[in-house]
């Protein structure tokens, strides 16, 4: 069993509410915090903990903590990411409805560091239920003096208020977040000015994923050093894991980032191993918008080493022969799955969800879109597969925010691990239809233009 | 002219609170969900109008935040709504064969509603309950690990449910 920081109490009956979560120890870096250090020595322990961002991008949230700017008389505001709506992710959805209270002592602290008083948890609008578990929680805390006026007597106000999205993966992307926090549509904003400079109501602004404040509290308790001790290199402490697919045991596993791939899939532990007793065929580490991995290069990279579920070694080998860990979503897909029928799914998400603003999103989303459910159908062409691959090179890099990259990568690895699939669905358009491909011959990786 | 009920006004309030002075605006995609709810699950103009006035913002802003988000009705909907997620870890756990399953039993195809008003029908994109798929929004609560014997039994619940709430 690896450490567990944030998901140790989840399961203690009546944790929800504020007297289980406060005797079982909660609140406890709150009253460290707010009464024995000052904001600049909350950041640079969060600093030395090493804790990055645990939203997608995986950038350290000290360092961001400590690029706020602090114009006099001008609020600053901590909004915390719960948008959660990356396919294969529902971790934050987990801790907040199971451990509410863990997130809002992470605000809490994490609002006193950066000086909020005024806190946003914007949450996805189907989370409808987790609003008022939030809220009940936050009437709670504010009951016991942990939110509100004067809190612990220290002189610090804040308060923590729900904003309830309305369906739109792209209010996740932090800029987006802010303009639909602001009552409109969530187009993302052309940075910089950075949200740190100039965020929501043009206010100096921190925008963390739930996980990552949630992880704030251990930090505070343990301190940054000890935090630091866990996990390897600079992938630190624990990770939330949500991991669904074809598996044994699919759920929210808390993680310490030494663990391997293989142990991860297959012990009883966490997965479970593939379920109904077939072969693993492909997955993908780190929520949809992460580069697919046959199984041989998923268990381990093209050097021959053990591939572990962190930052690096996810990412070990570029994406020639590398993913990411993403936001943590964890897809298993059996030898039964088409990975074209999947890869189009994924492509069908992101035509959906793009903006509309810069038009290689726009239209090539679309068409990527419907090139796939031709190919998938038996309609495809040869050329199709080398359109797909030119169309989704045009789109990566060239748009305001990274959901163009997002909407590239899924199609780019499924191509570069699984041509050979492709080429079947096109070459045999009616055999296509009546059986599964099967596992996957692990084409060599096509050519990459530089 | 549609028009909040007392404990209506008072949620509004209570959501436009939130936010800084003159920054009322931002309470619009929570007074939209509070309209929605309160207006027969789903905007029309004159709701988007009333939300206009009541946050003193132009309608065109609550149109062009109506439109975007997909949570928003913009046509009337069935008294139970059906939002079965499709996407990639749904499909692997067997979505399309639950979204043709209540096809099948309602009669319906995804975007339509029922005769009698009480199903409509929707597909819509992940929901965060990928691990426990297939899966499908129902009001305020999800639906998991769906199953030809659950969808029945759900069916049966919501006419249960409407026969003796009419
Ligand atoms: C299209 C898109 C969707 C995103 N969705 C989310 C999300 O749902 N939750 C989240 O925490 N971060 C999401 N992000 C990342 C945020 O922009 C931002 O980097 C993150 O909230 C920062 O928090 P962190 O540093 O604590 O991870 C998304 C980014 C993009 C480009
Ligand atoms: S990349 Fe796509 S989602 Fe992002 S701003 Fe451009 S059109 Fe919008
Ligand atoms: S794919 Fe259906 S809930 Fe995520």
């Amino acid at each position: 069993m690896g450490v567990k920081l944030l998901l140790d109490k989840a399961h203690v009956a009546g944790i929800r509410h504020f007297d289980v979560y406060r005797r079982e120890g909660g609140y406890r870096s709150a009253e460290k915090a707010l009464q024995s250090m000052t904001p600049e020595a909350i950041v640079e322990e969060v600093k030395k903990s090493g804790l990055r961002g645990r939203g997608g991008a995986g950038f350290p949230a000290g360092m961001k903590w400590s690029f706020i700017a602090k114009p006099e008389g001008v609020p600053r505001h901590l909004v915390c990411n719960a948008d959660e709506s990356e396919p294969g992710t529902f971790k934050d959805r987990y801790l907040m409805e199971f451990i509410p209270h863990l997130l809002l002592e992470g605000l809490l602290v994490s609002s006193f560091a950066l000086g909020s008083n005024d806190t946003y948890i914007y949450i996805r609008g189907e989370y409808a239920w987790i609003v008022d578990i939030l809220e009940t929680a936050i009437e709670e805390a504010k009951a016991n003096g942990f939110l509100g006026k004067n809190i612990l007597g220290t002189g610090f106000d804040c308060n923590i208020y729900v904003h309830r999205g309305a369906g739109a993966y792209i209010c996740g992307e932090e800029t987006a977040l802010i303009e639909s926090l602001e009552g409109k549509r969530g187009n993302p904003r052309i940075k910089p000015p950075f949200p740190a400079i100039q965020g929501v109501w043009n206010r100096p602004t921190v925008v963390n994923n739930v996980e990552t404040l949630a992880a704030v509290v251990p930090i505070i308790n343990m301190g940054g050093d000890a935090y630091a001790q866990i996990g390897v290199g600079r992938s630190t402490g624990t990770k939330l894991i949500s991991a669904c697919g074809n598996i044994n045991k699919p759920g929210v596993y808390e993680i310490e980032m030494n663990l391997s791939v293989e142990e991860f899939i297959y012990s009883d532990e966490y997965c479970g191993g593939i379920a109904n007793g077939k072969r693993l065929k492909a997955c993908i580490p780190g929520g949809s918008s992460v580069p697919i991995l046959p199984a041989n290069l998923m268990l381990t990279t093209a050097k021959g080493e053990k591939r572990l579920m962190n930052y690096e070694s996810l990412s070990d080998g570029g994406f020639a022969s590398g993913s990411m860990l993403g936001s943590g979503g964890f897809i298993v897909l059996d030898e039964d799955q088409s990975i074209v029928k999947n890869t189009y799914t994924l492509a069908r998400f992101y035509r959906h969800e793009s903006c509309g603003q810069c038009s290689p999103c726009r239209e090539g989303t679309g068409w990527m879109e419907k090139i796939l459910i031709n190919i998938l159908k038996g309609k495809g062409q040869a050329s199709d597969i080398d359109l797909l691959w030119d169309i989704q090179r045009k789109i990566e890099g060239n748009t305001i925010c990274p959901l163009g990259d997002a909407a590239a990568w899924p199609v780019a690895a499924a191509i570069r691990h699984f041509r050979d699939e492709f080429e079947w669905y096109v070459n045999h358009p009616q055999e296509a239809q009546t059986r599964n491909y099967g596992l996957a011959h692990y084409a060599d990786p096509i050519h990459v233009p530089a | 002219m549609p028009a909040f009920s007392p404990d209506q006004l008072t949620e509004f309030q209570r959501l436009v609170s939130h936010y800084p002075e003159g920054k009322q605006k931002s309470a619009l995609l929570p007074v939209l969900h509070l309209a929605q709810n309160s207006f027969g699950g789903w905007l029309s103009a004159e709701t988007m109008d009333y939300v206009a006035d009541l946050l003193q913002i132009q309608p065109i802003e609550v149109y062009e935040v109506a439109t975007f988000y997909s949570m928003y009705n913009l046509k009337p909907v069935g008294r139970y709504m059906f939002e079965v997620c499709q996407t990639g870890p749904c499909m692997i756990n067997g979505s399309d064969d639950i979204l043709a399953y209540i096809g099948e039993q309602l009669n319906i195809r995804p975007g339509e509603t029922t005769a009698d008003g009480m199903f409509t029908l929707k597909t819509v994109e992940c929901l965060g309950a990928c691990g426990y798929a297939p899966m499908m929004q129902m009001g305020k609560t999800y639906r998991e690990h769906l199953t030809k014997e659950k969808v029945d039994a759900i069916i049966a619940e919501c006419r249960a449910n409407a026969a003796t709430n009419n």
